[in-house]
């Protein structure tokens, strides 16, 4: 198979798997077979399509497929480069353990609608594969808007009120943003630099004043509220009424890398390094993104349920990431690059934890946790691992990407971005570490009514694979950043 | 037969509809009118190949030449409202068997389809002649058999609002009636080629000024520029349900046709520029008629009253575009007539759906209509994204050519007007949104549409998502119209 | 100025007539009087500029070479019958809005409104 015909059928599968399931709902296990197939052949693909990526040359730089043209100039199109095939890799791949998660998670929990969650699974991965192959902004912004759209019943699955005032927050600010100020700023785009493809060394150059470009860069990086920057974060913890699997696939990766990943590429090919570096005010972003990492934290600190301080963990991460864009410098890029693998792993396996707590005991506040490492040894084991990545302490993925931060932070000499780091690390240790502490070192208060153990197996052995992956990042380190170098125009 | 295609276009819907009368049993008249617009389509469809292949189709009735006889005359841009129209006609008349079964009583129904016939017969004829008196007498049959048609309204106000705008409309037409008759006086001649040769030479002359404000004053009675837009939403609230989704597509769409044809063909470009500021004129009331109605429309508790100030928010997007007075400004016009027709017409055949569950259009029947009838709902929130302009929909389209064209002129104020314009658009949609699917519905059972009526609105709601991402057609059609029209009388 | 234009004056002066009716009247009956005055003073308006100084009726004769221009008379014929189709529907629906409402003053009608 061609890595090009690879490419496209990225698109045509999870849509039609999607259809698939929809016409299987009937049968349970044949829909969840094809769920399963439909996802292990998405990441086949993908494979293939990194596989020409990997090999560099004239096959990768064909990469290129023009589906449709909207109007002179403004195209569907589908391209792959080292940062899409790594969105693509860390969606498509969790998709798969999270898939076996959910089916665990579903029957355990004797979910409603349940031909409706994997259908709009399936669509919300077309959207995601589509944000992360978009050859252009607007192509880019079509799939975004996929995203949204079919994760909005995800988000108000349960359906009661909470569910639907969660989903309305949801829905309200994420078409909000992209409508009000994401658009516009890729209509300003367009007409300035008269294109949107996104370019290396980007389109703008040249082409827009300071002030415009502080302005254009602030309305994107406001305009994308998957990104969930202060104050348009308020979605995240509003989806955390959704069923765990929905929160950890697509609040930890899908939807939310989906944002930051856009960001990534607004800066690197749109405006390019070089550019914004010269521009009077970027650093204002800069501190929005600071002062999102530290309140964010802060939030987290004082939340009592589980999921919903994940979700300003994850608030707080994510800035990370934004943060490290804006810094300027290749190891930053770099770091932000290794951050949205490092922190997709490790969120994963904290919300798929929450989730099996859940299943297996109905906790959701942290308080109740005392003592549960001994009565689910690998699922805390896990929660321990991931946490220990969001702190940043090796061997974890976390560790990598906080000292690729910490080392552009040095290259510019920012104190600021600095002392940032080193606050939200004492912060994320100080609202991670007390629960470690709780579920290994307390004894139960109360004996539960039921005596329970590990969750349904699909689950624990999803934790452990993520979990696993969590501390590959850390160890495979070496090519993944040799490979990421080319995103900063490095050859290899 | 093809050499007589013009006048077909005109008079199968102008034949079919008496003929309808004889047809005493609804049913019947209804598969006849059925048929009779399904030929118009066909026939319009021809048109535009024709046009597109030959250029200018040139049709004298009864045999006599141009200057003396009347002349119907299609060009590209006749051509492509035709099109329009009698498309959007015959989706409606597919769904209106269905839709006017509890809004017009059985012995009634026969009737219904003979106005409309006669409406989309005079409608079509606005667009087809080549001769000003003549558009006066298609005009007169249109609103007539409009207000005729708005009266059926179930609500005792629809008679109220269908009085009103017949006042307000017989006004209008006698304004252009004036006009027409200025002109005459002047120029000697009715057949609007005549008039743009003859028109030039007369630049100065106080009559043809005169001609020209009484023309377009009228123009915009109809097509309810704001602050002329009062008949307006009374006479879309109340009607029913089919025919204000018939008129939100192609009535205020052929006043705009008339607005463009009689602005840049009769008169050219150049003509009003010369004698008073319309271009500023047209951008100040578009711009204030799109905030304003937006703004009005946020508040209305009735949906289709919210729709129908939405329309006249959605003429100033069309005026600005003719007061941008470039081609790329007259383009996007163009594309919005088009475009519009096409949301606006998915949007209210929806809300023809939800009066046929509930008897009413009023917000309260939306809570939890997203659970109840998804597919209806599902169709308005394509054709609310469309009318906001989200990529991916034509409300994109239009209004990415509009933006182009405030561009051009490095007009940034239009620019973010605009663009907060759409944000008024988001309120009013989102408001919807969140009643239908955030809220709890009361307890009575509800099933989704029927079939008969899904499916012509599912085929306007999948147009505006294919013509927002397969846009040659109606791209191609206005470019080349536009450039006509700047390029005939530079 | 006067002498010769008169017919213009005239037709001013219906129409505002014919105008002010439509806007000040608050009975229905009597606006679409008001309405048909105002049409009336355009069929006046048509039928006047159609005069030719010293023409005769349009009428083929002997001795005769100045005629009246016709097609102004023609086109509001066409006018005067569109007029009363316009009048007709509206009566009727004054009609049907008595019978609804049981008024056909404009102020008692937007009460009655009001009430449901």
């Amino acid at each position: 198979m061609t890595a090009i015909l690879a490419l496209q059928l990225t698109l045509i599968v999870p849509l039609c798997g999607a259809l698939l399931i929809a016409l299987c709902g009937r049968w349970p296990n044949l829909r969840e077979a094809v769920t399963l197939s439909t996802a292990g052949l998405l990441f086949y693909l993908v494979i293939q399509v990194f596989g020409a990526v990997e090999r560099g040359g004239d096959e990768a730089a064909a990469l290129y497929v023009e589906l449709w043209q909207i109007l002179p100039g403004l195209h569907i199109a589908l391209h792959s480069e080292p940062l899409s095939i790594l969105f693509a890799l860390v969606a498509s791949g969790l998709w798969i353990v999270t898939s076996v998660y959910s089916i665990g998670y579903m029957r355990a929990n004797q979910e409603k609608r349940q031909t409706q969650f994997y259908v709009c699974f399936a669509v919300a991965i077309f959207g995601a594969m589509g944000v992360a192959f978009a050859a252009n902004l607007l192509t880019l912004f079509l799939f975004y808007e996929i995203l949204t759209l079919s994760t909005y019943p995800l988000v108000a699955h349960k359906g009661d009120d909470k569910a639907r005032a969660g989903a309305r927050t949801y829905l309200g600010i994420l078409l909000a943003t992209s409508i009000g100020l994401f658009l516009p700023a890729m209509m300003w785009t367009y007409f300035v630099a008269g294109t949107l493809d996104f370019r290396p060394g980007g389109i703008l150059d040249g082409n827009i004043g300071g002030i415009g470009a502080t302005i254009l860069l602030l309305m994107f990086m406001f305009g994308i509220g998957k990104a969930a920057l202060i104050p348009v974060h308020r979605w995240l913890p509003a989806a955390m009424v959704a069923p765990t699997p929905v929160s950890a696939l697509l609040h930890a990766v899908a939807v939310v890398k989906a944002g930051v990943f856009t960001i990534a590429k607004v800066v690197i090919y749109i405006f390019g390094l070089d550019f914004l570096v010269d521009v009077p005010h970027e650093v204002v972003a800069v501190y929005i993104a600071g002062f999102t990492i530290v309140v964010a934290s802060i939030l987290a600190l004082r939340q009592t349920n589980i999921k919903r301080m994940l979700a300003y963990s994850t608030v707080s991460q994510l800035s990370y990431i934004v943060l490290a864009v804006l810094v300027l410098t290749p190891l930053s890029e770099i770091g932000a690059i290794v951050h949205i693998v490092a922190h997709a792993v490790a969120k994963i396996t904290l919300f798929f934890a929450a989730g099996a707590i859940y299943i297996a005991s109905k906790k959701t506040e942290i308080n109740q946790l005392d003592g549960i490492g001994f009565r689910m040894p690998i699922t805390m084991g896990a929660f321990a691992i991931a946490a220990l990545s969001m702190i940043g302490v090796p061997p974890t993925g976390g560790f990598v990407s906080k000292w690729y931060m910490i080392a552009g932070a040095f290259q510019i000499d920012s104190y600021f971005v600095l002392i940032v780091l080193t606050l939200s690390t004492g912060l994320n240790a100080a609202y991670f570490l007390p629960i470690i502490f709780r579920a290994y070192f307390r004894k139960e208060s109360v004996a539960p009514p039921k005596p329970h153990g590990e969750a349904p197996l699909p689950m624990v052995g999803a934790i452990c694979v993520t979990a696993l992956l969590t501390l590959l990042v850390f160890f495979l380190n070496g090519p993944l950043v040799a490979f990421e170098m080319a995103v900063l125009g490095v050859p290899r | 037969m093809l050499s007589h295609l013009p006048i077909l276009q005109v008079i199968v819907p102008l034949l079919a509809a008496p003929a309808c009368l004889l047809l005493d049993r609804a049913r019947a008249a209804w598969l006849f009118a059925c048929m009779a617009s399904l030929v118009s389509v066909v026939i319009s469809g021809l048109l535009v190949f024709q046009v597109h292949q030959f250029g200018v189709l040139s049709y004298s009735l009864g045999g006599w030449d141009a200057p003396w006889g009347i002349e119907y005359r299609i060009d590209l841009l006749s051509a492509y409202v035709l099109l329009i129209v009698s498309g959007i006609g015959a989706l409606m008349i597919l769904a209106a068997n269905t839709a006017i079964r509890i809004e017009i009583p059985p012995e009634r129904q026969p009737l219904f389809y003979v106005l409309y016939l006669l409406c989309l017969a005079g409608l079509l004829g606005i667009v087809a002649t080549g001769d000003i008196f003549n558009v006066f007498v298609f005009l007169e049959i249109s609103s007539l058999a409009t207000y005729a048609l708005i009266a059926q309204g179930q609500d005792r106000r629809a008679l109220w609002a269908a009085y009103q705008y017949l006042i307000v409309g017989t006004i209008g037409a006698t304004f252009i009636l004036i006009g027409i008759g200025f002109l005459y006086s002047l120029t000697g001649t009715l057949n609007m080629q005549d008039l743009s040769n003859r028109l030039p030479q007369l630049e100065n002359s106080a009559t043809a000024f005169t001609a020209f404000a009484f023309l377009m004053v009228g123009v915009c009675l109809k097509l309810a520029l704001f602050p002329l837009h009062l008949w307006l939403p009374n006479a879309y609230a109340y009607a029913p349900s089919i025919v204000t989704a018939f008129l939100a597509a192609t009535a205020t769409k052929v006043a705009v046709y008339l607005l463009i044809r009689f602005h840049f063909s009769v008169f050219g470009v150049g003509f009003a520029a010369s004698v008073l500021p319309l271009h500023s004129i047209f951008l100040a009331l578009g711009l204030a008629g799109v905030f304003v109605a937006s703004l009005v429309a946020i508040q209305q508790p009735n949906v289709k009253r919210l729709f129908a100030y939405s329309s006249v928010a959605q003429i100033g997007y069309m005026i600005i575009g003719i007061g941008i007075g470039s081609a790329t400004g007259l383009q996007a016009t163009l594309l919005h007539l088009f475009n519009h027709a096409l949301m606006k017409g998915a949007l209210f055949l929806a809300l023809a759906a939800v009066v046929f569950r509930f008897g009413s259009a009023d917000i309260r029947h939306f809570a939890g209509l997203g659970q109840r009838m998804p597919w209806t709902m599902a169709v308005i929130v394509i054709g609310g994204l469309s009318l906001i302009g989200v990529p991916g929909t034509v409300g994109f389209i239009s209004k990415w050519y509009l933006v182009l064209a405030a561009f051009e002129r490095d007009w940034w104020p239009l620019i973010i007007a605009v663009l907060l314009g759409s944000l008024l658009a988001v309120i009013y949609i989102w408001r919807l949104v969140e009643v239908a699917y955030f809220w709890k519905g009361e307890d009575e059972v509800c099933r989704e549409a029927p079939l008969s009526l899904l499916i012509p609105t599912a085929i306007l709601a999948l147009a505006n998502i294919y013509f927002g991402i397969d846009t040659r057609l109606p791209v191609y059609l206005s470019d080349s119209a536009a450039q006509m029209l700047f390029g005939v009388s530079p | 100025m006067l002498p010769e234009l008169y017919n213009y004056w005239v037709v001013i002066v219906l129409m505002m007539i014919g105008f002010y009716i439509v806007i000040v009247q608050g009975n229905l009956i009597k606006k679409l009087i008001g309405l048909n005055i105002f049409q009336t003073s355009v069929f006046i308006f048509y039928i006047s500029v159609g005069k030719v100084a010293d023409g005769s009726a349009p009428i083929l004769a002997e001795g005769v070479d100045v005629y009246s221009n016709p097609l102004p008379h023609v086109l509001i014929l066409t006018a005067i019958v569109v007029g009363i189709a316009t009048m007709a529907l509206a009566l009727a629906l004054v009609i049907r809005i008595k019978n609804a409402y049981g008024t056909v003053e404009e102020e008692e009608l937007q009460e009655r409104d009001l009430q449901c």
